[in-house]
């Protein structure tokens, strides 16, 4: 696989109102050709500033941004107009002509090429069919709805056949619903046409849904990175627990903690759990080896590509030598962490 | 007060009709052409813009502000000479479209400036994103974006230039609110007036009617 885009130690600081703000700092990821890569962070983290460095929209204050083998940061102009053509992007206001109709705003980038106007008449018309607008070609943008103008612009975006599409926040101003079929005809975007997808969003279900990578980021900075199984099944950063656990309930919030804790006095453990090999009944067998009794009192299991993984909250009865020799024995086939006091369980919330 | 005779007040008003319509369409036309020339200089001067020019952008600023607050009577007379040696005269209909579409087209380049910087930077942003350059991205974006208001501003003009007339009528350009002035208010001649009140209104309702069904058209509210 090669690399369709990589961020090189890229800074970016604007100033406001005299005083400096970093933007950016020190970026460095790479997305592969293929990739569906998302970019998730809270507003203000940078990651919207991150993408439109992809086609020079904003300019890196150092570092560079390699686009198919070319640094865009160094390009002015026609070539800079050149490699714009060649990446596809949507937006979360969509920014569509209003005063052009659906099949002139997909035209529109075809016109900027040069097409003769025979090829760019069937060029829109198995656009508009791809993203099933075909009967709303002479439609004006204001009479469609949301998702109708998201998808008239995922046609524009995809008109000059861009190898690399980036999306800010495309879904974000749709419903639940619409957003599904957006997501749906992106995923499409990238099976059917092989396009590079780089998407920014504070979504973390649109990562799950149809990203394979995903980076974290915070103030500026990427906290984490990595595919997207990994990061959901195993977050390190604070900042990537607390989306990931927006969308995976597989830990117990400190309310549910302190339910439990007025029931289940015994000690408290928590169980990772990856996609399993064998139907090896771990749990019922070390707590028999070692004579102790277990509660599942939290937990869950969930579906990313293809492979699972889940958290369960156990607790343990017995005595402590035992529950000792159990939980060691929990560790070498899972990850195991003990929830111990009250303090902690705040902690693990916070 | 005067007996009205209207098979003599009908042909004055029908002449001072025309000369009305010579002097707004002729002020318009031209004011149209240069207001939204100097609109379009003024916007793509603008600091940060393709053609960013503080000089440039700046000097138009200010003879823009210089004309405008100056009540139009004041700019009319001021002008006499200058009129004089542009248009031959500086009496009746056709000299009287200078100053007009002068004051016309310093109106309009403000409106036409706020309706272009009014375009949705979003829209600009996805031209940008699709490899046009600054330049095509101001003929075939942040025009036709602005078209729809702009239309709706002009139609304002142009019922402006109607009421100005009027004004440039009393320092002898003629037409419909001379007679009015003239006859209703010299005279107490309550039917002429009436009469040429009752046109000027209908010609107000024409244009605005007309401006309205042409800002539709180009903003596509129809489909």
């Amino acid at each position: 696989m090669s690399t369709a885009i990589s961020f090189e130690h890229v800074s970016k600081t604007f100033a406001v109102d005299g005083r400096e703000f970093e933007a950016l700092r020190d970026v460095n990821l790479s997305v592969e050709r293929g990739d569906v890569y998302g970019i998730v962070g809270y507003s203000g983290a940078g990651k919207s500033t991150l993408l439109r460095t992809v086609n020079a929209l904003e300019r890196p204050t150092s570092g560079r941004v390699v686009v198919d083998g070319r640094d865009v940061t160094a390009l002015n102009g026609r070539d800079l107009s050149a490699v714009r053509q060649r990446i596809g992007m949507i937006f979360q206001q969509f920014n569509l002509l209003q005063s052009r109709n659906v099949y002139q705003n997909v035209a529109y980038p075809l016109k900027l090429a040069g097409l003769p106007k025979a090829e760019i008449l069937d060029r829109v018309e198995e656009l508009l069919e791809f993203v099933g607008l075909s009967d709303k070609a002479l439609q004006y943008p204001r009479r469609l709805s949301g998702g109708q103008k998201q998808r008239v612009g995922i046609a524009r975006a995809l008109a000059s056949r861009p190898d690399i599409l980036i999306s800010d926040e495309a879904t974000s101003a749709l419903d639940p619903q619409t957003t599904g079929e957006v997501l749906d005809l992106l995923r499409r975007v990238n099976r059917e046409y092989g396009v590079t997808i780089l998407l920014v969003t504070h979504e973390m279900d649109v990562v799950r849904s149809i990203a394979n990578k995903v980076a974290v980021m915070q103030d500026g900075e990427v906290v984490e990175h990595g595919t997207v199984y990994d990061v959901f099944a195993n977050p390190t950063h604070p900042t990537s627990r607390r989306f990931v656990s927006s969308v995976v309930a597989h830990e117990a919030p400190a309310s549910a903690l302190a339910r439990i804790r007025t029931v289940h006095t015994g000690r408290l453990v928590r169980i990772h759990v990856g996609d399993r090999e064998s139907n090896d009944p771990f749990l019922s067998r070390i707590a028999r080896t070692h004579g102790v009794d277990f509660n599942v009192v939290y937990g869950g299991v969930s579906e990313l590509q293809s492979r699972l993984f889940g958290t369960l909250t156990v607790e343990l009865l017995g005595a402590d030598v035992d529950v000792d020799a159990a939980i060691r024995d929990l560790a070498e086939v899972a990850e195991v962490a003990e929830l111990s006091g009250p303090r902690e369980l705040e902690a693990v919330d916070a | 007060m005067p007996e009205t005779d209207l098979s003599t007040l009908l042909p004055k008003i029908w002449d001072a009709f025309l000369e009305t319509l010579i002097m707004v369409t002729g002020a318009f036309v031209a004011a149209a052409v240069l207001g939204v020339l100097l609109g379009l200089v003024v916007y793509a001067t603008r600091p940060g813009n393709l053609l960013a020019n503080s000089a440039v952008f700046n000097a138009i600023n200010a003879v823009i502000n210089v004309v405008r607050p100056v009540p139009f009577i004041i700019v009319a007379v001021a002008l006499i000479p200058v009129t004089r040696l542009v248009m031959g005269t500086s009496i009746g209909p056709i000299a009287a479209i200078f100053p007009l579409a002068l004051v016309a087209s310093v109106a309009i380049a403000r409106i036409a400036e706020s309706n272009l910087v009014a375009v949705d930077p979003g829209v600009i942003e996805a031209g940008a994103a699709m490899g046009a350059r600054p330049w095509r991205v101001l003929f075939t974006i942040v025009i036709p974006e602005a078209l729809g208001p702009l239309t709706l501003g002009l139609t304002y003009i142009f019922v402006a230039l109607v009421d100005a007339t009027a004004v440039a009528g009393v320092i002898g350009g003629g037409g419909l609110g001379d007679l009015a002035m003239t006859y209703g208010y010299q005279r107490f001649d309550w039917v002429t007036m009436f009469i040429v009140i009752a046109v000027l209104i209908t010609i107000v309702q024409l244009a605005q009617f007309a401006g309205n069904r042409v800002a539709r058209l180009v903003l596509h509210e129809g489909r």
